[in-house]
């Protein structure tokens, strides 16, 4: 009875703990969102208008090569079957055949992805090490421009973070092979092979996030610092360096934060872009070869591999945010 | 005469980054009607003995590989690159558009689950949903188009969700609908409106965004398929002979760069100019260290704060506050009463030292508990006021940093000036907020800002400054942000302070009945000066500044005071910019005259020290004024 009554006030306990409440949430956003990727996955295939193993296969194939590939995939199967199987199959860790190559989807995917993982990695660890360069830069660019002074400093630094940040990866990449790769010959242009060869391709995507991650924080500490919160700060007769760090900073970083996510994501897809231009062995590559040659399976499981990437992100991004900023655990209304 | 809509985008156009994107963006898109009908034949002349060749005087960025002219070519790209841009963002304004306002279309449940599939297509990156719907629409310009355009349209979804919530909780769009209006007439007619001028600035970035992205399709060979071009087949052209020829790649490159940048930076400056993202107004502290001259020997040891022709002026002759003069002794409660920006808040500030740049603060005097705070060493001055003055703000939501602690932001006055440990200065806090009557207080301590209710977080606030010793508390409108029984319950607690340890207040208040309620005397203020000081006892019916008068006569009834609406006296109040001669309050004030037009009234004492700024003071004060005496013509 006593065990029952405490198991009962535990509970109760455990409900009242907003963190908890915050990874129930979150899992079951997080299950939600891979239902839907995947779906959307399945029925992309439906949506093409046409017969996709018909379109696969070629004008020139004959129907019952087309038959026999249809039923080989299912096709024949009423739609809710076919989702049901689909479902099935990932579960068992199949995610169908490559038409082209006539090899498991999963084992291409396999194949390329530790490529394109490192690529984003090493570019993730840029940015992340540029933005903690760039945090005190931004802070201090925020303390010494306020108020419209520095007015020369401020434009620089704003003007090279514009650019920089509205240049597309794949044009920044362009020119980086061009200037580092054609005209200086420091660094291979295309392929993967040595470290060297990661150099330019993660420089391309890690440099547009950073300087837009460094302006943002410019911004965000102007803003922070006009908030009612640092008046009390100064109030409180604190030192700058407590009314910087302990209270600006934090408050800062945590919108960087959210647009840092946003940008990371848009990295994990960038990644397709700068694969291309570098002829990267990744999944990158792939996809655009699989789309062009119009194998379906194989462009299934690399959007559902590329979206799952992107849902961990977000995951990643909203854990740091709990953790940074206590308001972000409760429910949004 | 111009409409304040169209003034504010032809401010945007006074900016010089304004100016520079508009041309830009112009620029671009004349080129892209006029390129294509210019030069579509010298852009497709295939001349063989010219293959590849580098820049010269007949090829401007050299040839290609058929031997065309890529300069000629990339210019004629324009047309469709910006105008496939152009058509894929439109589709996707309109497809967002029509999904953001789901719920007022299909009705609340199926918005909901329209709300839900957006929040989660929002997650994913543009390219992303971009490559997804180019397997869908299938390889080619057109499918590129449409892809683009689903890939926009969660995030324009998402905005009108936003602003739609915003609008649809406004009375007129609330009654719309109780009239019965169809569903497609209210967004039409009063939902649209509000919500097209962010819609419009966003679909200007959007289209930068589109831009761009069409490049990458193109590039990777999933957008515009030859024969035709835009710039990002061109690039992909050209990236294969980087070596021999570099400007085939590097021109169409720079054109998505340009063309990208004219969009954005146009959206970002319509942003600015429309107000979309409006900069804070900005007050800076600055650390003075004018001479002034000393106290006069003898000083009353009770004494809390002495001013003495405190002004306030910011950059462009501006003085919000001009030499305001008054003292506090310990214990004394002190209101300052006026209508916002009459200067009362910047008083406030500037005796705490807590205006900023470019803000400048003088005075002939400016003395707490004796002290100088002028004169004194940086650290002594923090020291000084950190232990024994305390300020309480207007919104204690705000007030309180969100990412820390309850107890800790208390307990940080303690380690700082008293130079406790960590854990000593969270028991004080503890005891502080017990203090304060924060029932629980140790648990209390751990929680964050966001846990408590207004009127708790305003009592913290005073227990922060009860972590000292405090001579002075500083209240700047301390109940405004609360309701009526929390607001009694401050005030009562600010009392209690007050009475227990001796503390001298100064409550700011915009509410004439709260602060004669509260306090003992009261400061009246008006365009940045005092313009009366009595006792509050003297009011209302010894009150002698038409001012003061007015502010007691816009009080409808004794009864009800704390639940009435603010004061609202007729005419307007002054732009401290732009001070008139004579008396600031002639333009409001039935007994103005040709003298009080003419020069200021200086604040005079009587004998028991009440003092007033007024020439007709004895005559308004002789008898009582009704509220329709104060209505002034403007
Ligand atoms: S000085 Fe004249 S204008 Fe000013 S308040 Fe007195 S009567 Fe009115």
């Amino acid at each position: 009875m006593t065990a029952l009554l405490s198991g009962a006030r535990t509970l109760r306990g455990l409900a009242g703990n907003t963190w908890l409440h915050f990874a129930a949430r979150r899992l079951v956003r997080l299950l939600i969102s891979v239902w839907v990727l995947v779906t959307a996955a399945f029925l992309m295939i439906h949506l093409i208008p046409g017969d996709p193993v018909r379109a696969a296969l070629g004008l020139t194939a004959s129907p019952e090569l087309v038959a026999e590939r249809r039923a080989a995939l299912g096709h024949d199967e009423p739609l809710w079957l076919q989702y049901v199987h689909y479902l099935g199959g990932l579960f068992s860790g199949d995610a169908g055949t490559s038409v082209t190559s006539g090899l498991p989807v999963s084992r291409v995917i396999g194949d390329r992805l530790p490529a394109t993982v490192e690529l984003a990695g090493f570019a993730f660890v840029v940015a992340v090490v540029a933005v903690v360069v760039a945090v005190p830069l931004g802070v201090a660019m925020a303390v010494l421009t306020r108020g419209g002074r520095r007015r020369r400093t401020e434009l620089s630094f704003t003007s090279t973070s514009v650019v920089l940040g509205a240049v597309p990866e794949f044009l920044l990449a362009v020119g980086l092979v061009y200037v580092f790769g054609v005209r200086l010959g420091w660094v291979p242009v295309a392929g993967r092979s040595g470290l060297v060869s990661y150099a330019l391709p993660v420089l391309a995507l890690a440099a547009g996030p950073a300087a837009v991650l460094a302006r943002l924080l410019r911004v965000e500490t102007l803003a922070v610092l006009h908030a009612d919160y640092i008046r009390t700060a100064r109030a409180k007769r604190l030192p700058g360096r407590i009314v910087y760090l302990r209270h600006a900073l934090p408050n800062a970083v945590t919108a960087t934060i959210t647009v840092g996510g946003l940008l990371l994501g848009a990295m994990v897809a960038g990644t397709v872009l700068v694969e291309n231009v570098f002829a990267w062995p990744g999944l990158g590559t792939t996809i655009v070869e699989s789309i062009l040659a119009k194998d379906y399976p194989l462009v299934q499981g690399i959007v559902l591999v590329y979206g799952t990437g992107v849902l961990l992100v977000n995951l990643a991004v909203d854990i740091a945010l709990a953790l940074l900023d206590p308001r972000s655990t409760i429910k949004e209304s | 005469m111009p409409s304040p809509g169209k003034s504010k985008w032809a401010g945007v156009l006074r900016t010089p980054v304004g100016v520079s994107a508009a041309t830009l963006l112009a620029a671009v898109l004349l080129l892209a009607v006029v390129a294509p009908l210019l030069w579509s034949d010298e852009a497709a002349a295939v001349d063989t003995g010219q293959i590849l060749r580098g820049p010269s005087a007949e090829h401007w960025m050299g040839t290609d590989g058929l031997g065309r002219d890529v300069f000629h070519r990339v210019l004629v790209a324009t047309g469709l690159s910006v105008g496939l841009a152009l058509l894929a963002t439109a589709i996707g304004v309109l497809t967002g558009l029509l999904l953001g306002a789901a719920p007022i279309l299909l009705g609340a449940r199926a918005g909901r689950v329209v709300s839900a599939m957006v929040n989660i297509a929002v997650a994913f990156p543009g390219l992303l949903l971009a490559l997804f719907f180019a397997v869908v629409f299938g390889v080619g310009a057109s499918g590129a188009v449409l892809a683009i355009g689903f890939a926009l349209a969660p995030a324009f979804a998402r905005l009108t969700q936003t602003l739609v919530a915003k609008v649809s909780g406004l009375d007129y769009v609330a009654a719309a609908r109780i009239a019965g209006l169809g569903r497609v007439r209210l967004l039409a007619r009063h939902v649209l409106p509000n919500v097209a001028e962010p819609l419009v600035v966003n679909a200007t970035v959007a289209a930068g965004s589109a831009l761009l992205a069409f490049a990458g399709l193109s590039f990777l060979g999933l957008g515009v398929q030859a024969p035709a071009y835009d710039w990002g087949r061109l690039l992909a052209d050209g990236l294969a002979g980087l070596y021999i020829h570099p400007a085939a790649a590097l021109a169409p490159g720079t054109a998505v760069v340009v063309a990208g940048l004219a969009f954005n930076l146009f959206g970002e400056a319509i942003a600015k100019g429309v107000g979309l993202r409006s900069a804070p107004v900005v007050f800076r502290r600055r650390d003075r260290d004018e001479p002034v001259a000393p106290a006069p020997a003898g000083e009353d040891r009770r004494s809390v704060l002495a001013v003495e022709n405190l002004r306030v002026t910011f950059p462009g002759g501006t003085a919000p506050v001009r030499g305001v003069s008054f003292a506090l002794r310990r214990g004394e409660s002190v209101g300052i009463v006026g209508e916002s920006g009459s200067g009362k808040t910047l008083t406030a500030l500037a005796v705490a030292q807590l205006i900023e740049e470019p803000g400048e603060v003088t005075a002939d005097r400016l003395e707490f508990r004796g002290q100088p705070l002028h004169e004194l060493p940086d650290r002594t001055r923090q020291q000084l006021l950190g232990t024994s003055f305390a300020m309480v703000f207007q919104d204690p939501m705000t007030s309180f940093n969100p990412t820390q602690r309850i107890g800790r932001q208390l307990a940080e006055v303690s380690e700082q000036h008293h130079g406790l440990g960590r854990r000593q200065a969270l028991d004080r806090a503890i005891d502080r907020l017990q203090a304060v009557r924060v029932p629980a207080a140790a648990r209390r301590a751990k929680q964050f800002p966001h846990e408590f209710s207004g009127g708790m977080r305003q009592r913290a606030m005073i227990g922060m400054g009860m972590m000292g010793s405090p001579a002075l508390i500083v209240a700047d409108e301390p109940t405004t942000a609360l309701d009526v029984t929390v607001q009694r319950q401050v005030l009562r607690l600010l009392q209690s302070v007050r009475a227990a340890d001796d503390v001298a207040i100064l409550l700011i208040s915009h509410d004439i009945t709260v602060v004669r309620r509260f306090c003992e005397r009261v400061l009246v203020m008006y365009a940045g000066r005092i313009v009366e000081d009595l006792p509050a006892a003297d009011l209302p019916a010894r009150a002698r500044h038409p001012y003061t008068r007015a502010l007691l006569a816009a009080v409808p009834d004794m009864s009800t005071e704390l639940e009435r609406p603010l004061a609202v006296i007729p005419g307007r109040p002054v732009d401290p910019a732009r001070v008139p001669v004579g008396c600031a309050f002639a333009a409001r004030c039935p007994f103005a005259d040709e003298q009080c037009r003419g020069a200021d009234p200086p604040l005079v004492a009587d004998r028991e020290g009440r003092r007033v700024a007024c020439w007709h003071a004895d005559v308004t004060g002789g008898r009582p004024m009704m509220a329709e005496e104060v209505r002034v013509g403007e």
